[in-house]
């Protein structure tokens, strides 16, 4: 039978889970452990098909700070992290940003967008530094 | 002299949330100092998921997080100063501050709230033998560069201690191209959160060493190597387990310390466990009118119950100033025991309860199937079991003391308790 202990990781609680195989079961699967229905579907996933949010930063010009945070918009297979950081590392973007502005669209093809975290305003002084 | 009603220090998730909610409660002057250039806090460095749950019901990275009370705080007109260092506070709630523009600022205010949140240990706090090279920074310090300024900080990189920030750190470091040889952790048991155990370590199959230190760096202007050693019970290196890594890079996650030198200013009482000031329901500390809240009270790993503090500290702040806050009644003391570590808050004034009062309190060690059990004296007000305990993960308990006669309130304990068959 196969069967799996982890640790459900959808939110910090982090509930120990034993999920089994059973045929039986609407989704293939039995979860145990779990604190809420979030915890059931990603336990399922877990065992077909895992993903994960990817957290980064891409470079940005006339910011005040050098780097301006994104997200994938959604989970993308865990299998692709580093081809998509890959793809992230590519882009520039310039300041001003809104919080929520999409940054790629449909990240390699996976149908998420990866989006800006924050905003952030133009640097008074990139002017000058860009001078120099 | 400025004068305001509330002065809040520090302009993270607790400053923030306790400066909207005062205003709120119909505090009417309230400024906010904060020394960094923009608000926020340790938030705009954690650009990961996993903040909000509670408070939003939905997953948001910190800067997210942070950007949402920042916008609520602006669109309340609540006034801030950045780029503002405070220097001191006395106990009649005198505050001395700095900035370029303004030179050294005195301020007075009504009522105080401490949001200064904490800082991380250093390798001099932990004493790692060795040579003092270029390349052992902590983990936030790294965070910090790589997140916001844009540059790595190695690539061969070793982590010693398991905090969540390390943890992190390991992911986001191999993310970016480095290579992260191993997490070595003291205890035998993480500091970290279960979820960033799998997500950062696991998913990237770095080795987790536990109950190992680091016994010797070498390298004359920037690490070349690093030797690890298991350790035994008495947490001293066991001969012939070392492990030597050649890296670049030491990252320290050694743990956090509320940031208390201005709280000291005061004369305000720390807690010996929690290192940061013994508050009461209120979220007041031992000098009446000046509050406190965030990881500046207790280190937290979970920003949605630093909002939930500070939001308390924020109302009774404005409660204080309007007079509404009573300190006549008896004081109960609150403690952690067998188990339990520590209890916030640590005292009690049943004249200003209503509803239930929530207790946030860490394990010394990780449990399985055990009780949390309060008791007023040798009488169990309330037990409840869970699963899993662990030192990493901070524990709460609600609990109903409006209906408890005053009279019969004393001293109010929780401990853990082992299950029964378990
Ligand atoms: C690496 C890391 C990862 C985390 N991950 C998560 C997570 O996944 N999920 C989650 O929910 N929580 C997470 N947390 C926890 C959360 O970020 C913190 O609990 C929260 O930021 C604490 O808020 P605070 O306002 O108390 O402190 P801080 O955010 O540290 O803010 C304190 C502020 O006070 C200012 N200050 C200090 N001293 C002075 C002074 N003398 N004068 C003026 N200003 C001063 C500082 O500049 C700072 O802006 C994480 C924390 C860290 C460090
Ligand atoms: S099961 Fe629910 S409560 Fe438990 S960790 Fe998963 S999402 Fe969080």
């Amino acid at each position: 039978m196969e069967k799996k202990e982890m640790i459900c990781i959808v939110c910090p609680v982090g509930c120990h889970m034993e999920v089994v195989r059973d045929g039986k079961s609407k989704d293939g699967y039995e979860v145990s452990g779990n604190q809420c229905l979030r915890g059931k579907v990603y336990g399922v996933k877990e065992m077909s098909n895992p993903t994960r949010v990817l957290t980064t930063t891409v470079k940005i010009r006339e910011g005040k700070l050098p780097r301006l945070p994104v997200t994938t918009k959604g989970a993308i297979p865990k299998g692709m992290m580093m081809e998509a950081m890959k793809t992230i590392n590519q882009v520039e973007v310039k300041a001003p940003v809104k919080v929520g502005r999409v940054i790629i669209k449909n990240l390699l093809n996976t149908g998420v967008d990866v989006v800006a975290t924050r905003s952030m305003e133009e640097e008074a002084r990139s002017q000058s530094q860009k001078v120099s | 002299m400025l004068n305001y009603e509330i002065v809040v220090i520090g302009g993270g998730p607790a400053g923030l949330a306790a400066a909207i909610e005062a205003k709120k409660n119909g505090a009417k002057d309230i400024l906010v100092l904060e020394r960094d250039m923009e608000l926020g806090g340790i938030l705009q460095q954690c650009i990961h998921n996993g903040f909000g749950l509670h408070v939003f019901k939905e997953e948001l990275t910190g800067p997210e997080y942070a950007e949402r009370f920042i916008q609520e705080l602006k669109d309340m007109g609540i006034e801030y100063k950045l780029d503002t260092m405070v220097l001191e506070v006395s106990r009649d709630k005198k505050i001395r501050a700095m900035n370029r523009e303004e030179g050294i600022l005195n301020i007075h205010a009504k009522a105080v709230v401490l949001a200064m949140g904490c800082r991380e240990r250093t390798r001099g706090a932990i004493r790692i033998p060795g040579t003092r090279p270029a390349g052992v920074m902590t983990a936030g310090t790294a965070q910090r560069f790589v997140n916001m300024e844009g540059y790595m900080t190695g690539k061969r990189v070793l982590i010693l201690g398991s905090g969540d920030i390390g943890l992190i750190m390991a992911r986001r470091l191999t993310l970016e191209g480095a290579e992260v040889l191993g997490v070595a952790e003291l205890m035998p048991f993480s500091g970290g959160l279960n979820r960033n155990i799998v997500q950062c370590l696991e998913d990237y199959d770095i080795p987790l060493y536990l109950q190992h230190t680091v016994v010797d760096i070498e390298g004359k202007d920037r690490v070349e190597a690093v030797t690890i050693a298991q350790v035994d019970d008495r947490y001293k290196p066991i001969k012939g387990t070392e492990k030597r890594f050649d890296c670049d890079t030491l990252l320290l996650s050694v743990g956090l310390i509320p940031e208390n030198e201005l709280s000291k200013s005061a004369g305000i009482t720390l807690d010996r466990i929690t290192a940061g000031p013994n508050v009461n329901e209120a979220m007041e500390t031992s000098v009446e009118g000046i509050f406190a809240c965030g990881n500046v009270v207790h280190v937290h790993d979970l920003v949605d119950w630093v909002t939930e503090e500070s939001r308390k500290a924020g109302r009774n702040a404005a409660r204080y100033v309007s007079g509404a806050l009573k300190n006549t009644g008896n004081k109960i003391s609150v403690q952690g025991i067998k188990g339990v570590r520590y209890v916030v808050p640590q005292e009690i004034r049943p004249e200003n309860l209503t509803g239930k009062t929530e207790f946030m309190m860490r394990v010394d060690g990780v449990y399985q199937n055990v009780k949390l059990v309060a008791k007023i004296g040798e009488e169990v007000i309330r037990s409840v079991k869970r699963r899993h305990v662990a030192p990493g993960e901070m524990e709460n308990l609600m609990l109903d003391l409006g209906n408890i006669d005053p009279k019969n309130l004393n001293n109010l304990t929780i401990e853990l308790v082992q299950e029964e068959g378990a």
